[in-house]
């Protein structure tokens, strides 16, 4: 679904991804880790088309296509989605609203007809029981006002609506508490199947008693500097990142 | 002053012409007075000049350039009911007065909402009307003075056209009251208007403007209201005018104790339109809302100069004015709040938000406060901004395309001024005009 390869990008004239090489499969759940400042955001970022973000080397398809030439919201019709570790509030539109156009321009795109107001609302009412979302969220505007746990459901509740084949989620668990973390990461649960797949980029590995990770991979400094399975997580919280950051560096 | 004057003479023939035709108001003396003083003092005027510091970002000379027929013909323009069903207010069908080229169209209007007792009728009928005459006598040119402003000098020297609303003490309206002004053809108009809201009664206005078919027009309007204790008046002003015409307005409003006044302004029209809105916090406990958002384009030139004056102690006001600009247009903002000596407990807040979508847009904004008092609570502040590269990207993720987003978030911008609307035609005029480009329908 996405191969990554010697993948080059930086900020701000910095370079802070320095050949990454990533294969990912559907049905597949990857974990990204790594300390502070290993590249683990700007890689999400970079995936979903931030365009403070430069690639000055490498490739990355997915299925198939050159992704890197797409725009972020074609990226995104054509199943990318990226859970932002600071989603961001947006004054005025209603949630509902939002979710409505967001999904019917992924239908328009697919070639599907566009859901009207009635029915979407349905929809949503449905999809929101995965994050155990109140309706009076929907009316809200976007993440305005809303909880740090309240921001990361709404993030999973568009995931939910916009049923993504590739989902990066970022940072997903930070500033959760372990309530809102146990919905969160059960709603991510319960949209992975065979036919998606999630990439979770954290820092700790609390996330991962609650999703379980096929793949494991440790940045350190751009580079993967290790990989392995679920275990390798376990490794890390023990023995911290020292020792993988000093062996790369 | 003297400026001023030296542009006015060139075209001052014009409208020597439209004020020296025959009028109604011969048989009623002090009428008639009126409107001589105010014609004499708009040849002293003359329409104000950008020396003025009044009109300091706002020429209005290409207005001096044009001619104008006279807009108090008759009624004979080609205006249908079909063109009104289209510009009016579908929830004021049957309590809406529409007046073409400043002439009140009774064919064309329907008061069948209005319950009785209720007034809504022709400014010009009123006045010679035995039992209203004293009463428009007291309060006309009371809100808005002649003696400053050129341009309410040439209205209250054209008195003609316009509306006369009276709402009686305890009585509630329940359909919004509408009045709805249409230019048709290259026209000058001077709607003016006087509304007398007495004790304790409750009543939604809509003061609409907007162009019958094709033409140059110009809308020079006076609209005095009056709010009588504890009375509670919400008042829309929708200005759409084509964008090849020219508005200018001025707006007050005087409130008694414990009144409240509600207003908000929507200028989406017009090359140029200048409102001047003023509320007097004459007595204790009243409270205004003075809301407003300007939405223009390339061409387009708004300025809204307000003035909220807490004469009064206990009294609260709030402001709230939002601006969309995009190509190469321009607003200018300037309000002004004053808390006069001993008007204690006063409590004021405003605020100008502007959005520019372009580069070529700017905007000028002064909000203001002048204090007297001691013990006051007051706020104001001012901003202007772009679209949120942050927003954008978000809404970019979720697969919203560019444009898509961008209205969307133009649109998240104006809804704290039009979420405050209850009247749906107008929200849905709004939501066109702001999300013009945006095919989907936002009712979710």
């Amino acid at each position: 679904m996405l191969e990554i390869r010697n993948l080059h990008a930086t900020v701000d004239g910095n370079q802070i991804l320095k050949g990454i090489n990533l294969t990912i499969k559907k049905g597949e759940i990857h974990a990204i880790m790594g300390p502070n400042g290993s590249g683990k955001s700007t890689l999400a970022k970079v995936l979903a088309g931030h365009p403070a973000y430069e690639v000055t080397a490498g490739e990355v398809l997915y299925e198939g296509k050159n992704l890197l030439e797409m725009s972020t919201d074609e990226r995104a019709r054509e199943g990318v989605f990226m859970a932002f570790q600071y989603p961001i509030e947006v004054p005025g539109v209603s949630n509902a609203q939002f979710l409505r156009l967001a999904y019917n321009e992924k239908r328009k795109h697919l070639g599907e007809e566009e859901l009207d107001p009635l029915e979407f609302k349905d929809l949503l009412k449905e999809r929101a029981k995965v994050v155990e979302m109140d309706a009076s969220f929907m009316t809200r505007s976007v993440n305005e006002g809303f909880s740090g746990g309240e921001k990361k459901r709404n993030e999973i509740l568009q995931m939910a609506v916009l049923e993504p084949k590739l989902a990066i989620l970022d940072e997903t668990d930070s500033g959760l508490d372990i309530d809102a973390l146990r919905v969160v990461a059960g709603g991510v649960n319960q949209l992975h199947n065979s036919e998606n797949a999630v990439v979770l980029v954290t820092h700790y590995q609390r996330l991962l008693n609650y999703i379980v990770p096929h793949y494991v991979h440790v940045l350190a400094n751009g580079r993967i500097a290790r990989e392995g399975g679920k275990e390798l997580a376990l490794e890390l919280e023990e023995k911290g990142y020292d020792w993988i950051t000093s062996a790369a560096a | 002053m003297v400026m001023a004057t030296e542009v006015t003479k060139q075209k001052s023939s014009i409208w020597e012409a439209i004020y020296s035709q025959p009028n109604e108001f011969e048989s009623v003396a002090w009428a008639k007075r009126l409107r001589e003083a105010a014609f004499d003092r708009f040849k002293e005027l003359g329409f104000p000049t950008v020396k003025d510091e009044e009109w300091k970002y706002t020429n209005v000379a290409p207005l001096t350039k044009l001619s104008f027929q006279t807009a108090r013909d008759d009624g004979s323009s080609e205006v249908t009911s079909a063109e009104v069903n289209r510009l009016g207010c579908v929830e004021a069908k049957n309590s809406q007065l529409v007046f073409v080229n400043g002439a009140l169209r009774k064919d064309l209007s329907s008061l069948a909402d209005v319950p009785a007792g209720v007034i809504a009728m022709g400014l010009v009928e009123a006045i010679e009307e035995p039992g209203y005459q004293e009463l428009i006598r007291e309060y006309l040119g009371r809100g808005v003075g002649y003696n400053t402003n050129g341009f309410v000098a040439l209205n209250t020297a054209m008195l003609a056209g316009g509306a006369f609303v009276l709402i009686p003490r305890n009585v509630e309206i329940h359909k919004p009251l509408s009045l709805l002004f249409l230019s048709a053809g290259n026209v000058a108009s001077f709607p003016r208007v006087l509304v007398i809201a007495e004790a304790n009664c409750k009543a939604t206005l809509i003061e609409s403007y907007a162009n019958a078919g094709a033409g140059v027009s110009f809308t020079n309007a006076v609209v005095e209201v009056v709010l009588q204790e504890g009375s509670r008046l919400e008042h829309y002003k929708v200005q759409r005018e084509s964008v090849e015409s020219f508005h200018i307005a001025s707006t007050s409003a005087t409130l008694g104790t414990n009144a409240s006044y509600d207003s908000t302004a929507i200028n989406f029209g017009a090359q140029l339109s200048r409102h001047d809105v003023a509320v007097q916090m004459g007595q204790e406990g009243a409270e205004c809302w003075v809301d407003g958002l300007y939405v223009v384009s390339s061409g387009q030139h708004t300025d809204t100069h307000s003035v909220i004056d807490h004469q009064q102690p206990h009294c609260t006001s709030h402001q709230l004015y939002k601006g969309i600009l995009d190509g190469k247009s321009r607003a200018v903002f300037n309000g002004k709040i004053s808390v006069r000596h001993g008007a204690q407990k006063t409590d004021a807040m405003q605020t100008n938000k502007n959005l520019l979508l372009s580069k070529e847009a700017r905007v000028d904004t002064k909000p203001q406060l002048e204090i007297l008092a001691d013990d006051v609570k007051c706020a104001h502040g001012a901003a202007v901004g772009q679209i949120d590269e942050d927003q954008l990207f978000y809404l970019q993720t979720r697969g919203t395309h560019g444009e898509l987003a961008r209205n969307l978030l133009t649109y998240g911008f104006a809804e704290e001024v039009i979420g405050k609307i209850k009247i749906d035609s107008i929200r849905s005029q709004l939501d066109e005009a702001v999300l013009h480009r945006l095919n989907a329908r936002l009712e979710a």
